[in-house]
């Protein structure tokens, strides 16, 4: 491999991992433009969603290594048309009733206190996930210690498309994460700037007080960005494991931080922000992986994260607010 | 008066603290808990420091699991064997201070500008960055091995009356109470009063002739160097520095709820936080595993190992908090006319 080919290789893995990371990121900015809420469970409902998506794989009975003739099977589309309408489903219903208990009766509190309800939730949801891992719900390898990761499924296949001899890998996985990510930023677009929905969501994000006046109905729209937030993540997590192949109860933490990351980089409240803060950190941790080290990445991601906030404290794309007398 | 009322509120706190040994002394084996009580007082002195940062400044802190750590490997370094400085352990613990209180400032210095939720995730990254350092420096750190053995002050030691758990109770006791008072001192004082300007109104504060940037500054370096001689008396505790993993994330968490739950802003509750959830955490899931261990037998279900269920019971305590009592369960009386 000469460097052309590291350096292309490479980009390609940090636009996938970069594309995943903006899906969960946008669900932590809209909920930010909303209710200034950094919603740190959001990370762990992302996990959630995986085990949810390992569970269902389970109920189908599909192997850890489907052959090449269950690949394209019936049962394989099934499968994906389940996962990709029920996990979605889970996380946005799961997320709007995390609102509706723990952070609804908080919306008028100081900032603090919804933040440390968030921190709180945050805690529950990783419980359920560490016990979910080793209970028999678990879908393969029985009698694994329930904080191990778990396997998933290898539905998508691994062959590189440019052919065997290339030097350059891009396999159905990548070309998976890179179409379903942009097809549904490109839903998310529209649904944000063509809807309804998305007009009220813009308007309260704005100025809640005179939303209301208007007669839009802010919780319902709250509401349902954390539906939206929700499904978001839930089609992250299926994502994430059909890429990665593997979920495990602390993947919540380690992608939520890249995310939270991304979304600050960008400017939090800044949806666009947030995918380019999104590609930035996949691109920056590929970077870092194939020309440092791995053991660094974390260290440099975040020093480069500090470095833009001392020259931009609101971010990429942020707008500086001046504090309100 | 109000400023006596917390006064008695810590006094109380510290006298019930102080006759633990004595009810301890009479109590079944089972049921003692003064050899677990010094990391939970160690906790408190985390707690005292988040409280400068969090609770007086109202600067959100995720990162003091760092503090801890730099504060715990400067002690390793400059007294285990290993290295050829070996100081004394007063000397030890009052220069992880130190150092802990260069780091602190060192890291308000660049996040000087930002708002709430932008430190936030920057002193989250810190964190993360400490403990990545310490992971690829294990050519100094040891790396999972931990920097060990280490010892005690010589008070410790003594062949005296005493049990040595029960003299290293006394005296992270001693020192929590010097720190609480110390700390009471300094909000009465110019410092400690342009602290709370600085929380309640930043703008006000500042056509008040308060120097926000110096404030921050301060504010940094006197929580991080508290946290700092947290980590110094827990890894003397320990004999080891532990593992860089030791000081992750879930510890800078764990301070806050300790400081919510007690009351933000409080002395006392930042104490009584502490015992509450690091008690919760260390002793009393301790004892109830012990229990469990003895009276089912082979049985190895997940769910019926309390150990797992700390992050639930963590999580519900936080959030019913939030709902039900959101300042905290001995929240600092009002100062000044609002």
């Amino acid at each position: 491999m000469n460097a052309t080919e590291v350096l292309t290789q490479q980009l390609i893995i940090g636009l996938s991992n970069g594309m995943i990371i903006a899906l969960i990121a946008l669900g932590y900015t809209m909920v930010y433009g909303l209710v200034e809420l950094i919603n740190f469970a959001h990370g762990d409902l992302f996990m959630l969603g995986g085990f949810c998506a390992l569970t269902i794989l389970g109920g189908l009975g599909l192997a850890p290594l489907p052959s090449a003739s269950e690949i394209g099977s019936l049962s394989w589309w099934a499968s994906f048309v389940l996962l990709f309408t029920l996990v979605p489903c889970f996380c946005g219903a799961l997320n709007w009733l995390i609102d509706r208990l723990a952070y609804r009766p908080l919306r008028n509190a100081p900032r603090l206190v919804p933040l440390v309800s968030a921190l709180g939730v945050s805690f529950i949801l990783l419980n359920v996930g560490l016990f979910w891992g080793g209970l028999p719900m678990q879908a393969f390898d029985m009698g694994v210690s329930a904080a191990s990761p778990k396997d998933f499924p290898q539905l998508v296949s691994n062959t590189n498309l440019l052919g065997e001899s290339s030097f350059i890998v891009f396999s159905p996985k990548d070309l998976l994460v890179i179409s379903a990510t942009l097809s549904l930023l490109l839903v998310l677009v529209l649904v944000v700037t063509r809807t309804q929905f998305g007009r009220a969501m813009r308007a309260v994000a704005q100025n809640p007080v005179a939303a209301r006046l208007v007669g839009i109905d802010v919780d319902r729209i709250i509401s349902l960005t954390f539906v939206l937030g929700g499904a978001l993540a839930g089609v992250a997590s299926i994502i994430y494991a059909l890429y990665n192949n593997t979920v495990f109860f602390q993947m919540g933490y380690r992608v939520g931080i890249d995310a939270f990351t991304a979304a600050v980089l960008g400017g939090i409240g800044n949806l666009v922000g947030s995918v380019i803060g999104g590609i930035l950190i996949g691109l920056i941790r590929a970077m870092s992986d194939q020309y440092i080290s791995t053991e660094w990445t974390n260290t440099i991601v975040f020093m480069l994260l500090i470095g833009v906030l001392v020259f931009r404290p609101a971010g990429l794309l942020g707008r500086a607010t001046k504090e309100k007398v | 008066m109000k400023r006596a009322q917390i006064d008695m509120q810590l006094a109380a706190l510290l006298g019930i603290l102080a006759v633990v040994p004595i009810v301890d002394s009479v109590l079944p084996t089972a049921l003692q808990v003064t050899p677990l009580m010094p990391p939970v007082l160690i906790f408190a002195l985390v707690g005292l420091g988040l409280s400068v940062a969090t609770g007086f400044t109202g600067l959100l802190h995720l990162g003091v699991a760092a503090f801890v750590a730099i504060g715990a490997y400067t002690f390793a370094i400059v007294t285990c064997s290993i290295y050829p400085f070996q100081i004394p352990w007063l000397c030890a613990v009052l220069l992880a201070g130190l150092v802990g209180m260069a780091t602190g400032a060192l890291l308000a210095l660049p996040t000087m500008r930002l708002r709430g939720d932008y430190l936030a995730i920057v002193t989250l990254g810190f964190g993360e960055i400490v403990q990545d350092v310490l992971r690829n420096l294990d050519a100094i750190t040891k790396g999972t091995q931990g920097i060990n053995p280490l010892g005690g002050p010589t008070i410790v030691s003594f062949q005296a009356p005493l049990s040595t758990a029960t003299r290293w109770y006394y005296l992270v006791l001693f020192i929590l109470a010097l720190v609480a008072f110390l700390m009471q001192r300094l909000l009465q004082s110019p410092t400690g009063r342009s602290w709370l300007a600085l929380r309640d109104d930043e703008l006000a504060a500042s056509c008040m002739g308060v120097n926000p940037a110096r404030t921050k500054l301060a504010t940094f370096a006197v929580s991080a160097g508290l946290c700092a001689v947290a980590g110094a008396l827990l890894a003397s505790f320990l004999g080891s520095s532990g593992e860089p993993s030791n000081y992750d994330f879930q510890v800078s968490i764990m301070a806050l709820s300790m400081v919510i739950v007690g009351g933000l802003g409080s002395i006392p509750g930042a104490i009584l936080g502490a015992i509450i959830m690091v008690g919760i955490n260390s002793i009393v899931l301790a004892k109830l595993a012990d229990w469990l261990s003895n009276v089912s037998t082979g049985s190895s279900n997940v769910l019926l190992s309390p150990s797992n269920w700390k992050y639930m019971i963590f999580g519900l305590a936080l959030v019913l908090m939030m709902r039900f009592k959101s300042e905290g369960l001995m929240p600092p009386r009002q100062s000044g006319g609002k």
